[in-house]
């Protein structure tokens, strides 16, 4: 970092050539005036000027490499093999279905330009692969590991792009404003999920899925990419805080212990009367008969 | 208990020193002429059976409901204004919503012992409504409603009626989500009622939809207007068991004319206190374990917003279920749209309740029955009355299940759809099978019954006749014995028949309210008041 002062200059890609261009074409035009009059102090000299012009490109080379931004160049390296390694898990597990170059088939959709957050919510619920084919895809531990995950949301990524996965940090979790989230969940999600995250059927054996095991990402990603019967909450309908607050929303509620005893499965009404019914009165229906065999005096 | 020395028998230590209660006895006696009434009440009988005392089920939840229910009419404010609220409860801090629902969220936060009371209170009053619907089984599959008792069947029909009232008001006051969508339904079938409907909802939300003044009529109809309406039928209920005696099997000793059990004092007492405590503990651990009407899940109510599985509690899941299974049937004529939600929450617990209503007498008259009955019958002896009860039960069960279909659906990875058209076929044809298939049942347990009867038990001990026949054995049937005594032996005394209080049982009211003006206030004493308390006691 000490050849920061120089870098802008030495570095900047427009800049170089122009220094350098006028020695390679004043060589060039040299070498061919050379050829036809002086052919050994030509062929000489034109040596000498290939010489000076691979050095002065290696060095320009070097100097970009050693001077640029130096986290791009090994991501790209990375990336490129995150692809590759991506790319060979898709053709095995994924292509049957969406295949060969993620055009889709007749069992799969296509997934060019779904992004690379679509990729990451289906494979690290474990909806993808499918372990059955049915109304909806349902949530199983994930088959892949998340770098294997990671991998083939790269290689996805490079098909037409789509939506990022998103990053949500603990720290903005925690400054998450709970009553915003809460305000937003119950606007937005409630009316599918339930009021208390547990989910509910749609129609046709479609569902919307209980948050019970959802990260904050998957939260995050599913309002994104609105995977399956679920409707898309852009940027500009819910921003990164209003989404991270839904997060903490959802994880505060299903966290926090419930203050009233047992949560009875927070589905209000219907598990209450069951419990009113078999405990309740089959209970105290108990001690009628046990008072009444009692009796018997 | 029924053991003890009868009302003549000798009585060893006698009146050496009048106890303090029965100095008491003397004082109220001698002023008020309590004695013989009291004495009367307190030696009544009362049947020993155990499904004689799932009404007290409901009776103890009510009490229970009106002692929490005062300690959190303390606390709650039910008022439409709105505040932003600033309790404990983070994830509502600074929202905007009711002073109803910020002092419930209060009660339930920041109240000592309040959020144990708001669930015992909404417990007991699931529990109050349930056993009222088995009492109701017990009654109905006895024949207990047979005359002379049809008038205290309605006075129970009108109880089942306003306990669902008085819960649905209780549940709709917090004006959470929950409760808001639920008044948000209730004016809906308000409104679907063809010409009147509108005006009925105006009527009873004071305007538009969702008003600004209608939570303090609704909280002043479930602390007031109900629970008066309530008491009121039950007391008039009991008076009525109690004036007109409590039915019971037949069984050895027991007439149409006699009642054989327990008296009041002190075995039925005893009882019944030991079974208000039961209730009581059943409530407590209920409430104190088991979370119900998480209000602070569901958020302040505003009309633009509903969760799913939205529910009500279980008294009005049938009128939910009926409701999702009706087809969207809407006329209009005359200048008049009937709503299709008019069929299934107007008309159907209309035809439902008001058969249930007059059942007593639908009965008598196709049966032909004029006569009055004190004697119950089993289930299996009226056929016909216990299938119509199973097909009614099974109906209702069915609509029940309905209600919370969509709860099941997503329990039970099934489709909504299937769940909703699995109600729509079973509606239809699971009553009358469970018709059938009692009947059919009952028929055979009755032949069982006369088999046994007429020919005996079988002992499976087979023997050769001397012809070579083969032929089992059969015991008759033994007599049964009577559990204890006809008439119970202990008859509870405060003092000797034909004292003070009894001296007193001629005369007329006003005279009798007169001496015991007199008495009150002078030092003239009632006759006998100043005499020794002897003779039998026990």
């Amino acid at each position: 970092m000490t050849a920061s002062p120089d870098a802008p200059e030495a570095a900047d890609p427009a800049a170089e050539p122009a220094v350098a261009r006028p020695a390679s074409v004043r060589g060039r035009l040299v070498s061919a005036t050379a050829r036809r009059s002086r052919p050994a102090s030509a062929r000489r000299r034109r040596r000498s000027s290939t010489l000076v012009l691979s050095l002065a490109l290696m060095a320009t080379g070097v100097l970009w490499t050693v001077l640029a931004p130096s986290g791009s160049a090994q991501d790209s390296a990375a990336d490129s093999a995150a692809v590759r390694e991506g790319r060979a898990l898709y053709l095995q597990g994924c292509s049957t279905c969406h295949g060969l170059n993620a055009a889709g088939t007749v069992s799969g959709p296509s997934l060019i330009g779904v992004g690379e957050a679509a990729v990451d919510f289906q494979m690290s619920t474990g909806r993808m692969p499918l372990a059955k084919p049915g109304a909806q895809a349902e949530r199983k531990e994930p088959s892949y590991s998340q770098v294997q995950i990671d991998q083939i949301a790269a290689y996805i990524q490079t098909l037409g792009g789509g939506i990022e996965k998103p990053e949500v940090s603990e720290e903005a979790l925690a400054d998450a404003d709970l009553m915003f989230g809460g305000e937003l969940y119950r606007a937005n999600c409630a009316q599918c999920h339930q009021a208390a995250g547990e989910g509910a059927p749609l129609t046709y054996g479609k569902y919307a899925p209980a948050l019970t095991n959802a990260t904050p990402e998957q939260i995050v990603e599913a309002m994104r990419v609105g995977p399956e019967s679920m409707p898309v909450f852009a940027e500009s309908q819910i921003d990164e805080e209003g989404a991270t607050a839904v997060a903490a929303y959802i994880l505060h509620m299903r966290d926090t212990p419930s203050p009233g005893g047992h949560k009875l499965g927070s589905y209000g009404p219907v598990p209450e009367g069951l419990l009113a019914w078999l405990v309740g009165i089959g209970g105290l229906l108990g001690v009628c008969l046990w008072i009444g065999a009692r009796q018997k005096v | 208990m029924t053991t003890t020395s009868g009302p003549g028998a000798p009585a060893p230590k006698l009146a050496k020193r009048p106890s303090p209660v029965r100095k008491m006895n003397r004082a109220v006696d001698e002023r008020f002429h309590t004695q013989r009434s009291l004495r009367e009440n307190l030696n009544k009988v009362f049947p020993d059976h155990w499904s004689f005392m799932i009404g007290e089920i409901a009776l103890y939840s009510f009490v229970i409901l009106l002692l929490t229910g005062i300690y959190l009419t303390l606390f709650f404010d039910p008022s439409n204004t709105e505040i932003i609220y600033d309790g404990s409860y983070v994830p509502l801090k600074g929202v905007e919503m009711s002073r109803a629902y910020a002092s419930t969220l209060d009660i339930s936060f920041d109240t000592r012992a309040g959020l144990v009371f708001r669930q015992i209170h909404h417990w007991a009053a699931l529990l109050f409504v349930a056993a009222i619907i088995v009492h109701l089984f017990r009654v109905f599959f006895t024949g207990a409603y047979r005359k002379p008792r049809e008038i205290n069947w309605l006075i129970g029909v009108g109880l089942l009626v306003m306990g669902i009232f008085e819960g649905f008001a209780g549940y709709s006051l917090p004006d959470d989500l929950l409760s808001g969508t639920g008044l948000r339904i209730a004016s809906s079938i308000a409104q679907s009622i063809p010409v009147v409907g509108t005006w009925a909802s105006f009527l009873v939300f004071n305007g538009e939809w969702p008003g600004t003044n209608f939570l303090p009529r609704l909280y002043v109809a479930h602390i007031l207007l109900i629970p008066g309406l309530l008491l009121a039928l039950i007391g008039a209920h009991m008076g009525i068991l109690w004036f007109q005696k409590h039915t019971d099997f037949p069984g050895p000793g027991k007439t149409e004319d006699n009642v054989v059990g327990h008296r009041v004092f002190p075995v039925f007492a005893v009882k019944s206190g030991g079974f208000f405590m039961m209730v009581f503990a059943m409530l407590a651990l209920l409430g104190g374990l088991a979370q119900i009407n998480p209000i602070w899940l569901f958020g302040p109510y505003d009309p633009s917003k509903v969760s799913s599985a939205s529910q009500p509690d279980f008294y009005i899941g049938f009128l939910d279920g009926s409701t999702r299974l009706m087809p969207p049937w809407e006329f209009r004529g005359l200048g008049h749209t009937v709503a299709a939600v008019f069929w299934p929450t107007v008309i159907l617990p209309g035809i439902l309740f008001t058969l249930l209503a007059l059942y007593p007498w639908l009965e008598s008259k196709f049966t032909g029955d004029r006569e009055s009955h004190n004697l119950l019958q089993r289930p299996r002896e009226a056929p016909t009355r216990t299938a119509i009860g199973a097909m009614s039960i099974t109906f209702y069960v069915v609509l029940w299940i309905s209600g919370g279909n969509d709860v099941i659906a997503k329990t039970f990875s099934i489709s909504l759809n299937a769940m909703t058209w699995a109600g729509r076929v079973g509606i239809i044809i699971l009553p009358p099978i469970a018709y059938v298939v009692t009947k059919k049942l009952c028929i055979a347990l009755n032949a069982r019954d006369h088999e046994i009867a007429h020919h005996g038990i079988e002992t499976g001990i087979i023997r050769q006749l001397p012809s070579g026949e083969f032929v089992e054995d059969h015991r008759p049937k033994p007599d049964p014995v009577p559990d204890h005594p006809v008439v119970p032996t202990h008859r509870f005394e405060l003092s000797p028949p034909g004292e003070h209080g009894n001296g007193h049982g001629k005369t007329g009211v006003a005279t009798r309210a007169r001496k015991a003006v007199t008495g009150f206030f002078t030092e003239e004493k009632a006759e006998g008041g100043e005499e020794p308390v002897s003779g039998a006691r026990h």
